[in-house]
């Protein structure tokens, strides 16, 4: 007996296809046999993933390392060949991480755009975000990252919540846009791509850039209490009103 | 046939030639070694612990040595000195093992110092030294899940009066966790056919690293880190706050009415506790000044009553609303709602399998053992002793300046004041206590967990935050009625501390010396020294 195989690669009808293990039991074949290359099958699968999520938690702490890399490749410290030539070999470590996180970056954008499903695009978004956290990591903004990972990551947490709230009922709720949504998309994109496209051509690039370390994290925490005290206290009592308006609304009527 | 089908035959086929010979190989190690870790299982575990922590220290002395040696090296050279060669700054310094060993002649292995020059030569590479602190990272992380489990089988064995895993391994079943990782990766693997595929493969991934992410930045004991960030404390509270996204994933991509509950408990959870957590967090911030986790524990140095969680009422009270909230974003019992066996079946893991179900865990004892560890570097004085950091040895003089003295003084040091091996124990007392907790308490409704948090935590956390900082602020006037009566306060709330530590011992020898009283024949026969 062939069992036929349910086909579906990961690309075509992602949540169709049943994943059996994969038998095709011959007449000839005994049962030990099968058991054994079953299992064999199956210690391989999971020895496979269990690499991959080595690999993948290597070179997210390996990224994670990139910003005292970024720090230390600037000309401050370059004062031998030997010290010039580590300097460009960790620059281009951090230029190639860099066009990796970039990527991440946009594919996660674009995912967001694509993928029809609220739970999917508040995932893609969740790692849009993550993405840019790495990238401010990178760049030696070592606060700025973190409270992105908080703020942003934890907010795309909440996103999610909704999503699944919303789609718990019917699980494969397709979004669809009208015309009139695609055309006031359309404007709005493209007034913003002229922006940054005129920005962009305006912009001096002046040559290699020095990474300089990030501000004191005691000197943001002084300027906020000092310098900025109006605006800090004005988002935060903005922020109060919405919460208040928020429970005032989510309450039920008595 | 799919292609891939093929390719994993072929590649059957290529196992298969060594299928025999490794299966011969496997069975005559195991039987080699069966024997002799039956007979002797207590000193060989203890003999791989002490090794183990040697292990540790060796590298950690290697590195100083290297770093003594190699920058000689480098004065040698006339390279300025300045940047200090560390961890931290993974550049290198260009050296050649010639050089190396020429800034050896003179030290006490001279004779070697050829070889030694090879031997060091990579060390002064960045990459090299991150490689080791990532193998230390990893296999941390892959033996805390292992053993936790093992230990919380055991502990609630002997709370419910059994015995928990004998048999793998043959001493208490100490190898039972790495026979379940054995079965875990041969199950298996099942995707539910109405489960959406990418998100249900992706989750335990978005659960697992970030746990793995949390050891970043954790430090272990003076420069025992493996990246030493001064923003450490957001970065470890934002990485535990986005394991929850993949718990939600996985019980949104099941597709399955129980995950999708456990999951929404879980959100709702992690959601409103992480407010009273990173509040409580802020409270031995504000009293040190510092988001530095190394800066924070560097103020604790002064002994037990130097402690943050003894230094005003604010902070004792703060610490024990941390670990409850830890607790919770831990999913640890009494809030374990996401996974209550009794209502959901698993929760937001029942559609999983095999090694994907194992990652969840993984995660989730990884950051059981991350949450204890900020416990004690922002309250209980991370890796100091209970002895003030005054008492310690001087190195160059205690036992003389040779480098077996000063190799005996960093021991003891090590030992007596201040050292990773401190930071390790007091985790694992916190783990002991989340066990412990998770076998005696009862589950509570998730109303209850939500009112907890939002009526009684949140207003609490925001008191103690207040009162923290007016103290702060009481504390740098210059008043003397004022310092006596913060030194008495500290002092009365170290004795409670005190009491509390020294009672846990003492209750549990007492219960030790009863046991025949509490439980029945069956356990008893099995304790150990009974």
């Amino acid at each position: 007996m062939v069992h036929e195989l349910s086909g579906g690669g990961a690309a075509g009808s992602a949540f169709g296809a049943v994943r059996e293990p994969k038998r095709s039991f011959t007449g000839s074949e005994s049962i030990r046999g099968t058991t054994r290359s079953l299992t064999v099958a199956a210690l391989m699968k999971n020895a496979n993933r269990s690499l991959m999520a080595a690999g993948l938690i290597v070179g997210t702490i390996a990224v994670g390392g990139a910003p005292s890399l970024a720090s230390e490749a600037g000309g401050a410290n370059a004062q031998t060949a030997a010290d010039v030539t580590t300097a460009v070999s960790g620059g281009l470590m951090e230029i190639l991480l860099f066009y990796f996180v970039a990527a991440a970056t946009a594919v996660s954008a674009l995912g967001v755009c694509i993928s029809r499903n609220i739970v999917r695009m508040a995932t893609w978004l969740f790692m849009a975000l993550g993405s840019v956290s790495m990238l401010y990591f990178m760049l030696a903004a070592n606060f700025l990252g973190a409270i992105q990972l908080i703020v942003y990551s934890g907010g795309t947490l909440v996103l999610l919540i909704f999503g699944v709230m919303l789609t718990s009922k019917s699980p494969w709720v397709k979004f669809e846009c009208g015309t009139g949504e695609m055309a006031a998309a359309g404007v709005v994109c493209g007034a913003l791509f002229g922006c940054l496209c005129s920005l962009l051509t305006r912009a001096v690039w002046g040559g290699t850039q020095q990474v300089v370390a990030g501000p004191e994290l005691s000197a943001i925490g002084e300027r906020l209490l000092t310098v900025y005290v109006v605006p800090f206290e004005v988002a935060g009592v903005l922020l109060m009103i919405v919460m208040v308006g928020a429970a005032h609304l989510a309450r039920q009527e008595e | 046939m799919a292609p891939a089908w093929l390719a994993l035959k072929l590649a059957q086929l290529v196992v298969g030639v060594f299928d025999g010979p490794i299966r011969w190989t496997t069975v005559a190690t195991f039987h080699l070694f069966a024997p002799i870790v039956r007979r002797f299982p207590g000193p060989i575990l203890i003999g791989a612990t002490i090794g183990a922590c040697l292990l540790v220290w060796a590298h950690a002395l290697l590195f100083s040595y290297v770093d003594a040696r190699v920058l000689a090296a480098a004065g040698a050279k006339g390279l300025s000195a300045a940047t200090p060669f560390s961890h931290e700054s993974p550049s290198t310094w260009g050296l050649t093992p010639s050089m190396i060993a020429a800034a050896l002649t003179g030290a006490p292995g001279a004779s070697w110092s050829g070889a030694l020059g090879y031997l060091l030569w990579p060390l002064q590479f960045g990459i090299v030294r991150d490689l080791v602190g990532l193998g230390a990272l990893m296999g941390l992380f892959n033996l805390i899940p292992m053993y936790t489990i093992w230990w919380e089988r055991k502990v609630a064995g002997r709370i419910q009066s059994r015995l928990g895993p004998m048999r793998v391994g043959g001493w208490h079943g100490w190898s039972q966790s790495a026979a379940d990782g054995i079965k875990l990766l041969l199950k298996e693997d099942l995707i539910p056919a109405d489960a959406d595929a990418i998100l249900f493969r992706l989750a335990p991934y978005l659960a697992i690293i970030p746990s793995a992410l949390a050891f970043v930045a954790l430090p272990f004991g003076n420069n025992y880190v493996f990246r030493e960030l001064d923003v450490a404390l957001v970065f470890t509270l934002g990485v535990l706050g986005i394991e929850v996204v993949g718990v939600i994933l996985a019980g949104w991509a099941s597709n399955n009415k129980w995950s999708v509950y456990g999951a929404m408990r879980e959100a709702c959870q992690m959601v409103s506790y992480e407010i009273p957590m990173g509040m409580t967090l802020l409270v031995p911030v504000v009293a040190v000044g510092s988001l530095n986790l190394a800066e924070v524990v560097a103020d604790q140095s002064g002994g037990w009553f130097s402690w943050l969680a003894f230094r005003n009422p604010f902070t004792f009270v703060a610490f024990v609303c941390y670990f409850v909230a830890s607790l919770a974003s831990c999913k640890r019992a009494p809030f374990d709602l996401p996974e209550a066996e009794s209502e959901l079946v698993a929760g937001f893991h029942t559609e999983y399998s095999g090694i994907r179900w194992s990652f969840f865990f993984f995660a989730e004892y990884a950051a059981m053992f991350v949450v204890c560890g900020l416990a004690v570097i922002l309250f209980l004085g991370g890796w100091n002793s209970p002895l003030p950091s005054s008492w310690a040895e001087p190195v160059s003089t205690a036992f003389g300046d040779g480098v077996l003295g000063r190799l005996m003084a960093q021991g003891v040091n090590g030992l007596l004041i201040a050292g990773p091996i401190w930071f390790i124990v007091k985790c694992v007392f916190f783990l002991y206590v989340q066990i412990w907790l998770r076998w005696t308490l009862p589950r509570i409704r998730i109303d209850q967990v939500l009112y907890a948090c939002v009526q009684v935590m949140l207003p609490l956390t925001m008191l103690l935050l207040l009162g923290n900082t007016l103290w702060v602020w009481a504390s740098t006037s210059e008043s003397g009625a004022w310092a006596t009566f913060a030194l008495v306060t500290c002092w009365v709330m170290g004795t409670i501390g005190a009491i509390f530590a020294l009672a846990f011992p003492a209750i549990a020898a007492y219960g030790f010396y009863h046991r025949r009283r509490l439980v029945g024949n069956l356990a008893v026969d099995a304790l150990p020294g009974s």
